[in-house]
């Protein structure tokens, strides 16, 4: 990964993507549909970035277990870089679904299980950071933030996709609402939707590396300095 | 490169500005209200264009960045190399 960290071509794919997702998102025909009406548009960003989340997430937690069996530190700093960013993404998909509801529900926050289920994962990650700054040591820091990671991560599964869809929910794809594959009958939206899935997460993703470089290069200058 | 990527998005604004013209030209259904007058009228373009401008600056601050912290690390490798 620190390869591919160097390199810059996937940072201007990202670019065009999420360039494409603004025009094409907004200029593409959406289907006509009550209560939505345009909001549907939204999925290009709320729905694209909450995905974004889950794959830098993911990348987190794969990289906490590679710490927890090699101790290199590059791996704890993309671990928690990754899952840093993870968090900024997963809080713009909550201001952002906050948005929506406003405008389709009524209110900008309901008591419904998805949003308070993912509430309550965002917030377990948000412990990791505070885990992570409590502790002094670099070494222990990193080994009970790992543990701690995959931990977050296991919790954030059932409690974003399980949990909601085994109850009552007003969110699409849970509760016995569709998902928005049964509004997009056509296919046309998908043509936007996965362009900006890639797009978010190539952003993240490069948020996170430039973190995760600035992290190296501090760690070689107290490394020289020693 | 940027020359290559303005010419990259001047193509992807003129095929979605196609889709969109190709698409619209079907019977619109209209019972459900849709952004229709912000699209006859145009004024959708100064949605996208604002979102464009706003993200333009996001992503050349990016840029910026990235070139910023490359330089960055070339000078902790010379520093390495040079401690040898």
């Amino acid at each position: 990964m620190i390869r591919l960290i160097e390199q810059s071509w996937w940072k201007y794919v990202g670019i065009i993507m999420v360039y494409y997702t603004i025009i094409a998102g907004f200029l593409i025909k959406a289907p006509r549909l009550d209560i939505l009406n345009e909001t549907i548009r939204n999925l290009f960003f709320h729905v694209a970035i909450w995905f974004a989340m889950f794959i830098l997430l993911i990348i987190s937690v794969v990289y906490s277990i590679k710490y927890l069996l090699n101790s290199k530190t590059i791996h704890d700093t993309i671990a928690s870089e990754f899952a840093r960013i993870g968090i900024v993404l997963g809080l713009i998909g909550i201001s952002t679904g906050s948005v929506w509801a406003r405008f389709t529900w009524g209110d900008w926050w309901v008591n419904d299980p998805k949003l308070n289920a993912t509430t309550i994962a965002l917030l377990i990650y948000l412990a990791y950071l505070v885990l992570r700054a409590s502790i002094e040591s670099d070494e222990q820091k990193a080994r009970i933030s790992a543990v701690y990671n995959i931990f977050a991560f296991t919790a954030m599964i059932p409690l974003v996709f399980i949990l909601p869809r085994m109850t009552d929910s007003l969110h699409p794809g849970n509760g016995g609402n569709p998902g928005f594959n049964a509004y997009d009958l056509d296919n046309n939206l998908r043509k936007v939707f996965y362009p900006a899935v890639l797009g978010w997460s190539i952003l993240g993703f490069w948020l996170a590396s430039l973190r995760v470089r600035i992290r190296n290069i501090k760690e070689e200058l107290i490394h020289h300095i020693d | 490169m940027f020359k290559k990527i303005s010419t990259v998005l001047t193509l992807l604004f003129i095929i979605a500005g196609s889709l969109n013209v190709t698409l619209a030209q079907e019977a619109e259904k209209t019972s459900v209200d849709m952004a229709d007058s912000l699209r006859a009228d145009g004024k959708i373009y100064v949605v996208v264009l604002v979102v464009m401008i706003v993200f333009t600056f996001f992503s050349m601050y990016l840029l910026l960045t990235d070139r910023h912290v490359k330089k960055w690390e070339k000078e902790m490798k010379e520093m390495k190399e040079s401690k040898k």
